[in-house]
């Protein structure tokens, strides 16, 4: 049965160009008070031209229809549940928003002089300090743009401290656990990588591991807790036996929202990591905003940090451009500015408990929907999980229904699906992360959806393969759109 | 007759060689096609390029994910299937035949003992699943 469900309009909407008619404007420009001058001599007569061939012309109101009316066919955080495991699709407390829309803080110009900006500089100490405490790190680069940013800062300073000790080695160690973002990091820094298979628990294997690390090997990229959802629980032993051989161990923080305020990389053993602002520390994540990937380092990797970096002085907080060992910039001006503002309001709302709460509440709502769902849907990693669990479709596909089919049939029910086909070391992956966000009613709404779809699939497969029914546009040709795109609209 | 010809040799990543005068084909499986779905683009290395053994040298992408292609011998490659960047679809149609991927000059014919046969290959695909 349906319990949930929201508004699809159907009408169709025609795009701008198809709306334009001649002569429609959106403006009204006051006239000319100053001498006009040619375009075509103050700019060169080849860099001018009449008009923009096709482009629409529509009134404001048109506009702003078009718009409204396409942003009700979407879905958000501020609609719904959004279980996409291994993303922290958290709500966005409105307290964020309020700070970073101070004026001081929003209209703050990064060409201002340092002098005029401390307390831009002030809120970026303090979330590096907090950022530090939180993962038992010793410094802070809040510059990446987002998390795959932050990989590659990340692998960037390992090969800087590699190189500086004489040789920036060869190869990453990647577990088949971990995000996909990291072997394209590795390659990107000009890394060979090597793939590290996971024990029937799922987990990394010491002795698996002991055997790839040699002097080649420059580090390990390691996701934790990893993608099935599991804490590697010999991490401080793995990173022992990286360290032992002069290599570095990376942690990437995407799933971070499981440990804060309960367990610091930094106290197992990590030598760098990233974290995503936009998934731990609620900032707008997808469309709804930049991310932020701030890197942490231990104390032997922050020479090699990206410059500038803040500098308390006796007149204030400064810029240190003398940098030698320096990788560089990454990222203009300060990283993304108004999201550091946010992540830091989140911290400061909630404190030490309140943010150890969240991490307790988002690892039970996991384990809940683990609980209520082990019954109809396959568990292929059973060792105790963290924020997220990650089921197989292996039940559903004797009935022709795969992970995919489920998904769009959750659209129906009224959610946003959860994360398909991945991890990629479970066949058929259903990958799902309430976080802390949701109560026990609407994550009782989700999971009596899936298991409302697993009965489907027993008594009428036909209606979840065809899935969904109730959007605008239900499949779409997908094999199509990849292997001949047509990228541009022609009238 | 069975799905995978009785004269080539398979790896544990679903790629198959055939032999003939020092000249490895090379393709993926049958079985590798069907569980990356349809396949919509694939990237190959150019002639000239030197491949190892269990190394990648290409990919291809479905909808569903990009996977490596990794070498079943080492060797040049002589040849490359021009016609797959056109028509990716050939990999889902005929995988062991028309699709084949690239040609490779081998340089350590004597890898190809360690290649499973066709029996192997089907028993070992069985258990994965």
């Amino acid at each position: 049965m349906i319990k949930k469900v929201r508004s699809h309009p159907t009408q169709n909407e025609p795009l701008l160009f198809e709306r334009s008619s001649p002569g429609k404007k959106a403006y009204q420009l006051p006239a000319l008070d100053v001498p006009e001058v040619d375009p075509a001599a103050a700019l060169g007569g080849e860099n001018v031209r009449e008009e923009i061939p096709g482009f629409p012309e529509v009134s404001e109101v048109e506009v702003i229809r078009h718009f409204t009316r396409l942003s009700t066919w979407n879905y958000a955080i501020d609609l719904g549940v959004y279980p996409l495991g291994s993303c922290t699709m958290k709500y966005n407390p409105r307290i964020n928003e309020l700070v970073a829309r101070l004026d001081g803080l929003a209209w703050a110009h990064p060409y201002q002089p340092e002098t005029r900006s401390q307390g831009a500089f002030e809120v970026m100490a303090h979330l590096e300090q907090a950022l530090e405490e939180i993962t038992g790190m010793d410094a802070v680069t809040l510059q990446p743009a987002a998390g795959a940013q932050g990989e590659l800062t990340g692998i960037l300073l390992m090969r800087a401290y590699h190189e500086k000790q004489g040789n920036p080695r060869k190869k990453i160690l990647i577990p088949d656990s971990a995000h996909g973002t990291n072997p394209a990091t590795a390659a990107m820094v000009g890394y060979e990588v090597e793939n590290i298979a996971s024990n029937s628990h799922g987990m990394l294997d010491p002795e698996v591991l002991a055997r790839a690390v040699t002097e080649d090997v420059a580090g390990i990229m390691v996701t934790n807790p990893n993608t099935l959802g599991v804490f590697e629980r010999d991490i401080a032993r793995a990173a022992e036996i990286l360290h032992a051989k002069g290599a570095l161990v990376y942690m990437d923080g995407a799933n971070m929202n499981a440990l804060v305020g309960i367990a610091r990389p930094g106290d197992f053993g990590v030598d760098v990591m990233h974290l995503n602002l936009h998934k731990t520390f609620s900032t707008p994540h997808g469309g709804g905003g930049p991310g932020s990937g701030p890197v942490a380092v231990k104390k032997h990797l922050e020479p090699f940090l990206p410059a500038p970096r803040l500098k308390t002085t006796a007149e204030g907080l400064r810029l240190d451009f003398d940098r030698p060992d320096s990788i560089g910039r990454v990222r203009a001006f300060y990283g993304n500015f108004g999201v550091l503002v946010r992540a830091l309001a989140y911290i400061l709302a909630h404190g030490g408990n309140g943010l150890r709460n969240a991490t307790v509440d988002a690892v039970l709502n996991a384990n809940y929907i683990r609980r209520r769902l082990e019954p109809y849907y396959d568990l292929p990693y059973t060792a105790p999980n963290m924020h997220e669990v990650v089921f197989s479709d292996s039940k559903q596909a004797a009935r022709g229904v795969r992970t995919g089919d489920i998904a769009k049939r959750l659209i129906d029910y009224g959610f946003h699906p959860y994360t398909v086909s991945f991890p990629l070391i479970v066949h058929g992956a259903l990958m799902i992360e309430p976080t802390e966000t949701e109560g026990k009613m609407e994550i009782d709404l989700l999971v009596d959806a899936l298991i409302s779809i697993a009965l489907e699939t027993e008594n009428d497969p036909d209606v979840v393969k065809s899935a969904p029914h109730t959007t605008r546009v239900s499949r779409v040709d997908e094999v199509t759109a990849a292997r001949r795109p047509v990228l541009r609209w022609k009238p | 007759m069975s799905t995978y010809p009785d004269t080539y040799r398979y790896t544990k990543e679903h790629e198959w060689v055939a032999v003939d005068a020092g000249i490895g084909t090379i393709g993926i499986t049958h079985h590798a096609q069907s569980e990356l779905g349809d396949i919509v683009y694939v990237d190959l290395p150019k002639v000239g390029a030197k491949v190892d053994a269990g190394k990648s040298f290409g990919s291809v992408e479905s909808v569903k994910a990009v996977s490596d292609i990794y070498s079943p011998v080492s060797g040049e490659v002589t040849e490359i299937n021009e016609a797959l960047s056109a028509a990716p679809e050939k990999l889902n149609e005929d995988p062991h035949g028309s699709a084949w991927l690239v040609k490779i000059r081998l340089t350590a014919p004597e890898e190809i003992q360690s290649l499973m046969s066709s029996a192997d290959y089907q028993t070992y695909i069985k258990a994965e699943q």
